[in-house]
């Protein structure tokens, strides 16, 4: 399961979902891999205003992962800024040959795109904050069945 | 013809072979890209989105969603079914999207506002079987409806094309839709044949009109089914008054004399 899945699943009982605790939930023992894929910058930047920072680094934090900058990036941060201005010194890579029709990805949109498409749980648990109860993840599918009396 | 949804839930008719067979029927796989891709049409997607599929499969209309060419795709798209063995020939088949395991009649777990757009193929007729005695149709359609409502964001689309039993089946599932807060119509490719083929197409936000949605498609003809105004020009009268009297008393089980030519009719002025 991608970890941009995580940013948007809540606890599946109807008791939880008004509290504030059931979002984010907490991954535990948990198995990551990299899946590899292509880069979709677009798909990142329409993404970004819809994504939950605060949990986005809180999940990061549990996991383990490399931190992540406090404020959301906005749209323009994910790409090379074009033309003459060269973003110095902040941990930019700019490449010299920035195609005209499309944009370069800077080094936040490849860190974003490694860490919320390629970066997957594939074993572990997700724990409601809210109920406790555990959602198992096998073979990176989360198992979001609830029994009958939890609905 | 015998419905699958007749024999057994779907988290036990699509045991291993079951899905098996399903996902190398080339018959079956035809259909479903069609479908898959009329149902995108319906979307009008202009950018690469992030799409729920409803009852994935396999991952057969995920594979399709992923493969769209820029600048339009690929859309990233999270699915989510009830069997285990669907999700594991999907697994097999290395999909792109990500994969749950869940009942769609139990509610989707989803934040407000996440999806841009929601497709399910061949799905939603499986909610209109209740697997146990707690729970009900209406109320599995209900839960769906209105958890897929909250998990789309305004403006977004969903289309759900599905096979229903009959007319019945077909304003339940649609008035659930409704219920929930959709702007909702049916659109029947190939209609009056046995290959029909029903898509709910429901819209969050705006009016609720959703003739809009299919401007501009080749051979669609909207057909408005809602009530506009009351009926103009047709006025009761007093024979309609007492024949309507005369039913309901007689629902009652009330003697009543039988309806001629003379009931409710004027007498002359001479009498």
């Amino acid at each position: 399961m991608k970890i941009l899945t995580l940013n948007f699943l809540t606890c599946a009982r109807k008791a939880c979902k008004p509290q504030a605790t059931s979002f984010p939930l907490h991954p535990a023992d948990s198995t990551l891999e990299i899946q590899e894929s292509d880069l979709n910058i677009i798909f990142l930047q329409n993404i970004l205003p819809r994504l939950d920072w605060p949990a986005l680094i809180s999940i990061t934090t549990e996991l383990g992962l490399p931190g992540l900058q406090a404020e959301p990036p906005e749209a323009e941060d994910l790409v090379v800024k074009e033309g003459g201005a060269k973003a110095e010194g902040e941990g930019m890579e700019v490449t010299e040959k920035s195609e005209e029709s499309e944009k370069e990805a800077s080094q936040l949109g490849k860190d974003l795109h490694r860490l919320l498409i390629e970066t997957t749980i594939q074993e572990g648990k997700l724990m409601c904050a809210c109920c406790g109860h555990e959602y198992a993840i096998k073979e990176g599918i989360a198992n979001f069945l609830l029994p009958s009396h939890l609905v | 013809m015998s419905r699958p949804e007749d024999q057994l839930p779907p988290d036990l008719y699509y045991n291993e072979t079951t899905s098996k067979k399903y996902d190398t029927n080339s018959r079956i796989k035809n259909i479903q890209a069609q479908m898959t891709h009329r149902a995108l049409a319906l979307l009008n997607l202009k950018s690469p989105s992030l799409i729920l599929d409803i009852g994935s499969g396999s991952g057969l209309s995920g594979e399709i969603l992923s493969s769209i060419p820029p600048p339009i795709g690929p859309h990233t798209w999270i699915g989510a079914d009830i069997s285990a063995s669907m999700l594991a020939v999907a697994l097999e088949r290395e999909v792109e999207g990500d994969l749950l395991l869940a009942d769609a009649g139990q509610g989707l777990a989803f934040r407000p506002g996440t999806f841009d757009a929601a497709i399910s193929i061949s799905a939603v007729q499986w909610l209109c079987n209740a697997e146990s005695s707690v729970e009900t149709a209406e109320g599995r359609l209900k839960r769906f409806f209105e958890s897929l409502y909250i998990a789309l964001k305004r403006g977004g689309r969903a289309v759900c094309q599905f096979y229903p039993r009959d007319d019945r089946q077909k304003k339940m599932v649609s008035s659930a839709a409704i219920r929930a807060g959709f702007g909702a119509g049916l659109l029947e490719d190939g209609q009056g044949t046995k290959a029909v083929k029903v898509y709910l197409v429901l819209t969050v936000g705006a009016s609720g009109d959703i003739t809009g949605v299919v401007d501009g498609m080749d051979g669609v003809e909207v057909e408005d089914g809602r009530k506009r105004g009351g009926k103009k020009g047709v006025k009761n009268t007093r024979r309609d008054e007492i024949t309507k009297t005369k039913a309901r008393l007689e629902r009652k089980g009330r003697v009543v004399k039988a309806t001629t030519k003379y009931t409710g009719r004027k007498r002359r002025i001479q009498f």
